[in-house]
Parts: structure tokens; C-alpha cells; sequence
């Protein structure tokens, strides 16, 4: 018999939960499987200074200590029940919150907690080679602490798929172990989750970019009719925030080392820059303009039956559902949404309900400016005259009104032409990738040493100094 | 009175009971003499089973096929010297103009469409027992046959017509109604009797209809007799069919005793069914219960408890709760059905049955066993079966499972209880369902390794790994994910559009093989129930509704 608290901290009861306890004992060793092979690379020795969540109580959830990936004690945790809670939006508004999966929404619920759950090991996976190029043991570190979570993740949506979806519940779990990212024949569910990270500027704004997509999508489910899921994202979000930070904060040292060494050499030509071993500011803004596209696509269509009736059957509200003061029903509210009409971008009012992805999307992209302003401040406060810019919503999609169209980061309507002449000015070219690859070379592991490219963080991890050995190598 | 007022009316008129007896008919008269039993179709016009209409000339409804189908089942259990059944009417020149058209104008969709099943119910049951009872039915229509009055006729074995000059069969539905026959009679016409196509493309366009020599010589009819001779014709010839019966000469019949039942807010309560509502979940729960011990039934045994013999009642209970539960509980969309009872008790009955077919009260029994499972199939409900320790689908109960849409089997862990199911050669071709098949032959699409396969577990216990296997079981949830699973498959399948299940269902029930029972039930549904809703037929100036008001129809001329 295993010692399900020691081994699992969690909140729901797992010592006498034997639906639970039987579904984990296949899953569990599966999982182990699946980290050693896909987990991060040439890293299940390492010693790694690591957060756990042992308890939802305010000094339980971050536990900090040396531990060995593998031996992470992944638990399941979902934020405190409120017993008054009630569904707050769609048909079933005012009705208490379901604690059992209604049957009527089951295939519906599992295919939405599949989605989520699919994204969890596939970032890890894009992700497990950075390791061995990181740029300081603080970096190296956070990476870790970055994927053991996604894994706890993983582990929080399986545990919804076991305790309430039975046997095709176990199915899926096992199945979200099976598939890989960017294998062609058996690939993760959403297109962004093939593409490979290939460095770090990628991880960065990947975790400031996607992440935050993760972030919204949690928001949304966290206002979900059925209990435990809004109960479970809402434990959840406490742990992306980590990741968002790393990504905004990477971000923010790497802009802010480029400056000190243009204003230190009194360069500004990008050539120049890059010859000086930093990654220069357009080279950055290409990589701004490539994420922010391809994340805004995870949002989905612009018009979406299935996102209406996710709403009306009170599956997944908007961000901060609660504090919108509307009838939260939404039969006859409008939402404004954009398309192409013949060389102009204009303005139609559709259906709120069916514009439920783009309101999403907007709200996203209202919290990823405020980012952006504050790199802005960086480049402003060092007395570089370059400012970042958020592309048109339409530039570079794939997904919804505007797939198809050629839409320049200004939001001109462009032809395809046109559009591909300037896609190297607008995005990273092979040759800019190969240029920030070529700063990656190595790993920097000495502590308290940061590569070239990247200036120290302002702190250290949990008060630690900066020298601190965050990872052992033993 | 408009329609949703009719409709309001039907549901808060007493609640439709299926069961009669003689005392209180008010439509037919039976006369019993020697092999022969004639019955006389004498409907009373003020004796409507709802008001609002009339039910002049000999028509219908579904009050006068209730006493219909309680005098067949007299013949066939309460008098087994009768040998020939004899359908004429006591109208002057008038058989039976079928279903009463104003009835049909003031009723609710559902309810025509359980109406026309009923009463379809009923022509199959006919036909069933010409095919198995060794009864022979005579259609002797002395008069105006129309309608419903003529697909009655088309049910029995022979038809003769009187030859009256006026006198003619027809089925005026088309020009008349703008709607089609709904009990058989384009499948009749052409399965049956054969009239050929464009014959019968005139027959059923023209609201007169056909008569005499040219009724005779198209298939429509066997004989046409002049008025005169028609009522000493008819009887003859009554009397020669019944020399081809294979029932008994003399025998005493077995008396269909009323059965013992309450009908009450929590549902319909037998002996050996129990049917619980539950009206929130929209489901009905169904129990039926196998005597606890086995003894081995003789004959003797059999005949003496007669009504209270165990396959009989169970039967004839079964048959009563699912004819109310389809009239009075429309919304109930789910039955799920579960059994209780010794395995052993229902294998030794069944073995006896099919052991003993030459005696008539036997034969009978496995009759009413086989029409009534066969309701079940074409039933617009779903159903799913729970198998469950101390259940019992073995044998003629492990037909519920195998009518049944889904069938979940728990699959206990520990303990000693444990599900099982267990095959009989009943399960095999003794109650086939209106395709002719056997549920497992249809099931498995004829497969006959398959079917071999199962029969050589017949007898043997089958618990969920051999269940599972042998393809028996949808799902075999384990006792920590049964109560779940179960709740879940039954809230999913309430929340799906009631029509769209209803066609489903019947698609997959009856798979590839078509017989002129699923023919009628199949065009029933699908045809016949769209011609019916449709403005042409039921709009304000459609066919059906301006009926008898003189006004003039108007339709819409596009082709669908």
C-alpha cells in the first residue's frame, strides 16, 4: 500500500479516495515514464532549489528545498470548496455550482480539460533541451522549477479526468502521456504546442506570450459551472503567475543588457550591436511580433459556436466573469469584432455569445500591452531611443477572420507579395535565429556568473543571494 | 375547440387503460358458434374515448381498437375451439370508414402517432396469430370500407366484398386528407397483395375507391359476392377455413382475469413488473421479476394456474405497463431496465415452452410473450439495460437487455455477488422482433459463427468477462465507477432532442433486413409523421384540417 500523503501531497482526500487511488496507480508510473523520457534533458540528477506545494494554506504552497526532478512530489491541489458558490453565467445561472460532472456536458467537459491538460506536458516536452545552453544556474533553475509544474499541472487536470470522467476519463490520462510534441504521427492537440523552442529568447517569450494564453484560458475555466475544474484552475493560476514572470522578467534583462551595452559602446546600428555579443533590439521586436501572432491564434476563431455554447451551458466564462456587470447571459449583447473587407480592416458588431474567443483575445492582449509598456521603460530609462510595439491583431494569422489575409504589424491589408517581401524585416529569419543560437552555445552553470547577453535578475530566488548554487551538479 | 385545447384536454382527461373485458364494450359484438367467432363492429357514435367528436359511420379510435385487440386475445386464450375469426360490421352498407377523422384533426401529434402504432400493434397481432395460432381471419365487408376499414381487412387472410353496386374499398387518405394511410396499407397493397404499382398508384389517388369485379381482378380484394348471397357466403366460408386450424376441438379455454395492479403518482405496480417514474430525471425505471424458486413446470400446472402462470402474467403485465407508459408518460424518455429473480426459474419455463408447442394454451402463451418483447422494439423510448448482482436477464428476461439500446454490466470487484447473465434457446428465434430476427441475430447482423458461438453457452452463467466477450454488454463499469457511469449515460442521453433519438434508435434497432412490419413501422415514422406535421396536412388551410368544413385547401406546390 502506498503512502498516498507522503508521497502525493494533495487536498482531496486521496488516502480514502479508492476511485482515485486505482486510476493513480497506473497512471503514477506512467507519469515517472514519461518524465524520465521527455522531461528535461540530462537532468534527473541534478539537485535542483525547487518550490513544492505541499498544502493550499498561505506557507504551504511554497516549500522551498533541494530536490531531484524525478523525486518532486507532484500533488494535486484545488483551491478551498465555497459551499455558496454558484453557477454565474449561461442558462444554468444562479443554480449551485455542480460538484459532479452533469452527463448531459460530459463529453463536452472531458474534450475541454483534454485540451487544457494536452498543453501541460507538451511545454515541457518543446522545452527539454534548453537546459543545456541556459545562461546562468539562477535561469537554469527557473526553467526547472518552470517544468516540474507544468508537469503538477498536468497532474491536476488528470485528477479531474479520474475522479469524474471514469474509465474514458483513465483513457484520456493515459493518452495525454502518449502523445508528443511535433511527432508528426501522434502530435499534441494545439498547432503551437509542435513548434520547437529552439533557445532562449524562445522560452522567454513563450512563457511571457503562451503561458499567459494559459493564464486566460485558466481565468475562464476557473469561472466554470463545474466546481472542482474552476476550484483546480484557481490553484493553478497561483503557479502561472511564476511562469509569466520568468518569461516578462527574461524578457526585461535581456533588453536591459542590450541597452547598457549600446549606451557603454555607443552603438545603435543592429549590426554593431550584434557584434558585441547581444541580441539587438529589432531582432527582438521580430521575436515579440512572431510569439504575440502565433499565441493570439490559440484563442481560436472570432466567430465560434462552440465557445457560445460553452458560455450558455456554463462550462467557461469570460475573464473575470464575476466582476463584469452585465445580465451574464448575454441573448442579445453585441461584441465588436474585426475582418477584411476588400483592401480595409473594418469594425462589425456580432453576437456577444459567439464572439466569446475575440473578447477573450482582447482582454489578453489589454494585460500583454502593460508588458510591453514596462520593457518600453527599460530601453526609455537606459536612453535608447527604440520603442516596442505590439503588432495589428490581424498581422501573421492563422485562425479566424483574418487567416488568409496578408495584414502588415501596422494593419495594413497587404497582397501576399507584398506581405512575404517584408516577412524577414517582421519576423525572426533563419538567419536571426541562427545569430541567437550562436550566443547559446554553451551552458553558464559557475554560480553567480550570467552570460553575455543577459543582465542578472534584481534578486535572487526566495531571498537567496544571486551566487547561490541554485542547481548541483553533483 | 382548437388543437392545443385538444391536446390540453388529452392530458388532463383520465388517463387511457388498455385494459377491458366484454361487459363493457361499447363498439363490438361476439358471437361464438362452434369454430367460428364473429365479430361485429358496431361502433357507437357517442362513444368517443375523448371529447369533441362523433364517431359516425363505423370510424375509430383508439377506445374501439382497445376493445379490438382485448377481443382478440379472448379468442385466442379464452377459446380455443374457435378456429376462424369473422370481421364483418351491423352498419347498413358500411363497414368501417377507419380512423375518425376529427379525432385525428383535435389530436396532438404524439398522440396520433401512438394511436396508428397501437393499432398497427394490433393488424400485426393479427397476422401473427394466422401465422402461429392456427387462426384464420375473414374480412367480410358488407358495406363502405375506407381507410383504416380497409387496412383492418388487409390484415386478415381473405377478404370478400359485397357486390352492391355502390359498395368499394379505398384508401382516400392522399386525395381526401392530404396525409398517407398509417396502418399498413401502401405496405399491404403491395407486400401483401401484390397490386401492381400502377394499379395501385389509381387505388390510392382516387377517394372513391374501387369496387366489384375490377376490386377482384386488381388483388384488392379475393371475392366480391352479390348482396344477396353475401351473408350466407361469408359464413360458409368462414367455416371452411376453420378446417384448416390445428387448434384443439374441444378445450377449455383459459380465463384472462383482470390484472391485479395500482397506477399511482410513483408509477405502475404488478406482481412481476414494477415501473417507477422518476420525473425529474425523466426516466422510468422497470423491474421485472422471475419467481424465486425453480420448479419444473408440467402442463397440468400450467393450465391450472392459467392467467397467474408466471410467463403469462408476466407477459400480459409487461404489456400493460408499456401500453401506459407509451399513452400517459410521453416524456419519460429513458426506461431503464433492471430484473429480479432465480435464473433457474426462467431457463426451466423457457425450456418448457419450447418443448411443449403443440399444446395451444403453451403456443399461445409464447405468443403473447412474443408480441409483447416485440412492442418493446419499436417502442419511442430509449432504453438501458443494468445488469446487477441478484438481477436476472437470463433467457426470456435477457430479451430486455437485448431490446435494450445500451446494456451496462457492473463489474464487482470483491464480495460474492457478482453479475451474470445467462443464455436459453429462447433467446435464439422464439420471440423474434418485428424484422423476423432474433434480438441476437440482429445484433450481430446474422452472423452465424457468432451465433453458434453464443449457443454453446447456453445454460451456463455469464459473468462479465464472458458477457463482455461474447459482445452481450455495452459497457462493464467496476463498482467505483458504476454509480457514476451510470448516472452519466442516463443525464447525456435525457438531454438529446426526444425526435432525433427516436429516429435513431429505430435505424439501429432493426439493422438491414426490412419485413413488412418494419416497412409499416419504419414508413410510419418517417413518412407518414412528416406528411403529418407538415402546413399541406395540418397548416391552416392543409388537408387534414380543413377536413369536413367545406372550405377550400390550399397547398404549397413545392416538391420536397
Amino acid at each position: 500500500m502506498i503512502d498516498y500523503t507522503e508521497k502525493i501531497p494533495n487536498n482531496v482526500d486521496l488516502g480514502r479516495d479508492r476511485v482515485l487511488q486505482r486510476a493513480l496507480e497506473h497512471w503514477q508510473p506512467a507519469y515517472m515514464n514519461w518524465w524520465y523520457d521527455m522531461g528535461p534533458s540530462e537532468s534527473h540528477a541534478l539537485e535542483v532549489y525547487l518550490r513544492t506545494a505541499t498544502s493550499v494554506e498561505p506557507d504551504g504552497w511554497a516549500q522551498f528545498g533541494y530536490v531531484r526532478m524525478p523525486e518532486y512530489r507532484w500533488g494535486i491541489f484545488l483551491q478551498p470548496r465555497d459551499a455558496a458558490r454558484q453557477v454565474n453565467f449561461g442558462v444554468h445561472k444562479g443554480q449551485p455550482a455542480w460538484q459532479e460532472v452533469p452527463g448531459e456536458y460530459r463529453s463536452t467537459l472531458r474534450r475541454v480539460i483534454v485540451t487544457q491538460g494536452d498543453t501541460e506536458p507538451a511545454s515541457v516536452e518543446q522545452q527539454r533541451l534548453l537546459g543545456m545552453c541556459c545562461p546562468s544556474l539562477y535561469d537554469l533553475r527557473n526553467i526547472f522549477q518552470v517544468n516540474v509544474e507544468e508537469g503538477r499541472h498536468l497532474w491536476a487536470m488528470v485528477y479531474l479526468l479520474h475522479r469524474y470522467f471514469g474509465r474514458d476519463g483513465r483513457e484520456e490520462a493515459e493518452a495525454l502521456l502518449e502523445r508528443r510534441s511535433g511527432d508528426v504521427d501522434n502530435p499534441r492537440i494545439l498547432g503551437a504546442f509542435n513548434e520547437p523552442t529552439p533557445d532562449w529568447l524562445a522560452f522567454y517569450m513563450f512563457t511571457f506570450f503562451t503561458d499567459r494564453d494559459g493564464k486566460f484560458q485558466l481565468c475562464a475555466l476557473a469561472e466554470s459551472g463545474f466546481d472542482p475544474l474552476a476550484r483546480t484552475c484557481r490553484f493553478m493560476l497561483t503557479e502561472e503567475a511564476h511562469h509569466m514572470f520568468v518569461g516578462e522578467t527574461g524578457i526585461s534583462r535581456i533588453l536591459q543588457r542590450t541597452c547598457e551595452v549600446m549606451k557603454e559602446h555607443k552603438v545603435e546600428n543592429a549590426s554593431d550591436v550584434r557584434a558585441l555579443g547581444v541580441i539587438d533590439l529589432q531582432t527582438m521586436q521580430k521575436y515579440l511580433n512572431f510569439h504575440f501572432s502565433v499565441t493570439i491564434d490559440l484563442f481560436g476563431s472570432d466567430a465560434s459556436s462552440n465557445a457560445a455554447s460553452y458560455y450558455t451551458t456554463g462550462l467557461k466564462g469570460r475573464y473575470e466573469e464575476t466582476k463584469i456587470e452585465d445580465d451574464h447571459v448575454l441573448q442579445n449583447a453585441e461584441y465588436p469584432v474585426l475582418e477584411v473587407s476588400g483592401n480595409k480592416i473594418i469594425t462589425r458588431r456580432v453576437s456577444a455569445l459567439t464572439a466569446l474567443n475575440e473578447r477573450l483575445r482582447d482582454d489578453y492582449i489589454a494585460e500583454i500591452q502593460g508588458g510591453v509598456d514596462r520593457w518600453n521603460k527599460i530601453i526609455e530609462q537606459a536612453g535608447v531611443s527604440f520603442r516596442l510595439t505590439l503588432p495589428h491583431k490581424g498581422f501573421h494569422r492563422a485562425i479566424g477572420n483574418f487567416a488568409g489575409h496578408f495584414i502588415s504589424p501596422e494593419g495594413e491589408v497587404l497582397t501576399k507579395e507584398a506581405w512575404e517581401n517584408n516577412r524577414d524585416k517582421w519576423m525572426p529569419s533563419a538567419a536571426d535565429q541562427k545569430f541567437v543560437q550562436s550566443l547559446m552555445t554553451g551552458r553558464v552553470i559557475e554560480p553567480g556568473k550570467f552570460a553575455n547577453w543577459i543582465a542578472p535578475p534584481i534578486r535572487g530566488v526566495n531571498r537567496q543571494p544571486l551566487n547561490f548554487e541554485y542547481v548541483r551538479f553533483n | 375547440m382548437d388543437v392545443t385545447a385538444a391536446q390540453d384536454s388529452q392530458v388532463k382527461a383520465a388517463p387511457v387503460d388498455y385494459q377491458t373485458e366484454p361487459a363493457n364494450y361499447k363498439h363490438w359484438r361476439v358471437a361464438y358458434d362452434g369454430p367460428v367467432a364473429t365479430l361485429t363492429m358496431d361502433v357507437n357514435e357517442d362513444g368517443g374515448l375523448r371529447p369533441g367528436y362523433k364517431l359516425k359511420l363505423n370510424s375509430y379510435d383508439l377506445g374501439v381498437d382497445i376493445e379490438l385487440h382485448d377481443v382478440l386475445q379472448r379468442i385466442r386464450f379464452e377459446h380455443p375451439e374457435i378456429h376462424c375469426v369473422m370481421l364483418t360490421s351491423a352498419k347498413n352498407r358500411v363497414f368501417c370508414s377507419g380512423a375518425n377523422i376529427y379525432m385525428l384533426g383535435l389530436s396532438s401529434h404524439a398522440w396520433k402517432v401512438n394511436f396508428c402504432k397501437f393499432t398497427n400493434e394490433t393488424r400485426n397481432g393479427i397476422e401473427d396469430s394466422s401465422a402461429h395460432s392456427g387462426l384464420t381471419f375473414l374480412a367480410a365487408l358488407n358495406g363502405t370500407t375506407a381507410g383504416g376499414g380497409y387496412e383492418l381487412a388487409l390484415a386478415c387472410d381473405e377478404i370478400i366484398l359485397v357486390d352492391d353496386r355502390s359498395s368499394a374499398v379505398s384508401l382516400p387518405e392522399v386525395p381526401l386528407l392530404g396525409v398517407l394511410p398509417g396502418t399498413g396499407g401502401l405496405t399491404r397493397v403491395t407486400d401483401k397483395r401484390k397490386v401492381r404499382r400502377d394499379h395501385a398508384d389509381i387505388f390510392c389517388t382516387t377517394a372513391d375507391g374501387v369496387k366489384g369485379q375490377r376490386a377482384k381482378d386488381w388483388g384488392l380484394v379475393d371475392e366480391v359476392v352479390k348482396t344477396q348471397q353475401f351473408a350466407e357466403h361469408v359464413k360458409q366460408r368462414a367455416f371452411e377455413l376453420a378446417k384448416r386450424s390445428d387448434r384443439p376441438a374441444i378445450a377449455q379455454g383459459v380465463a384472462l382475469t383482470p390484472l391485479q395492479r395500482s397506477i399511482d403518482d410513483a408509477g405502475r405496480h404488478y406482481e412481476f413488473v414494477d415501473a417507477q417514474v422518476n420525473r425529474e430525471s425523466r426516466a422510468v425505471t422497470l423491474t421485472m421479476r422471475a419467481p424465486e424458486s425453480a420448479v419444473a413446470p408440467t402442463l397440468e400446472s400450467a393450465l391450472a394456474a392459467g392467467a397467474r402462470w408466471w410467463p403469462l402474467q408476466m407477459a400480459r403485465e409487461l404489456d400493460d405497463a408499456i401500453l401506459g407508459l407509451r399513452t400517459s408518460e410521453a416524456e419519460l424518455g429513458l426506461w431503464i431496465v433492471k430484473t429480479a429473480g432465480n435464473p433457474k426459474a426462467v431457463l426451466a419455463f423457457d425450456n418448457f415452452i419450447l418443448t411443449n408447442q403443440e399444446n395451444w394454451f403453451v403456443r399461445e402463451v409464447l405468443g403473447m410473450m412474443r408480441r409483447t418483447f416485440a412492442r418493446l422494439d419499436v417502442s419511442s423510448r430509449s432504453i438501458y439495460a443494468l445488469v446487477e448482482p441478484q438481477s436476472c436477464f437470463a433467457g426470456t428476461l435477457l430479451e430486455l437487455a437485448l431490446a435494450a439500446d445500451r446494456v451496462y454490466m457492473l463489474d464487482t470487484q470483491e464480495g460474492d455477488a457478482r453479475a451474470a447473465m445467462m443464455l436459453s434457446e429462447m433467446n435464439f428465434g422464439a420471440l423474434p422482433m418485428v424484422n423476423h430476427l432474433s434480438r441476437l441475430a440482429a445484433r450481430f447482423y446474422r452472423d452465424a459463427t457468432r451465433i453458434e458461438t453464443l449457443r454453446e453457452h447456453v445454460g451456463r452463467e455469464l459473468q462479465v468477462k464472458n458477457a463482455v466477450e461474447l459482445g452481450l454488454v455495452t459497457a462493464a463499469p467496476d463498482d467505483l465507477d458504476w454509480q457514476d457511469e451510470v448516472r452519466q449515460a442516463i443525464e447525456s442521453r435525457i438531454a438529446l432532442s426526444p425526435d432525433a433519438l427516436t429516429g435513431l434508435e429505430a435505424n439501429l434497432r432493426f439493422g438491414a433486413t426490412e419485413t413488412t412490419e418494419t416497412r409499416i413501422f419504419g414508413r410510419l415514422s418517417a413518412w407518414q409523421n412528416w406528411i403529418f406535421i407538415r402546413p399541406n396536412a395540418v397548416g391552416e388551410s392543409g388537408a387534414l384540417k380543413i377536413y369536413g368544413t367545406g372550405a377550400p385547401v390550399k397547398f404549397n406546390w413545392e416538391r420536397v
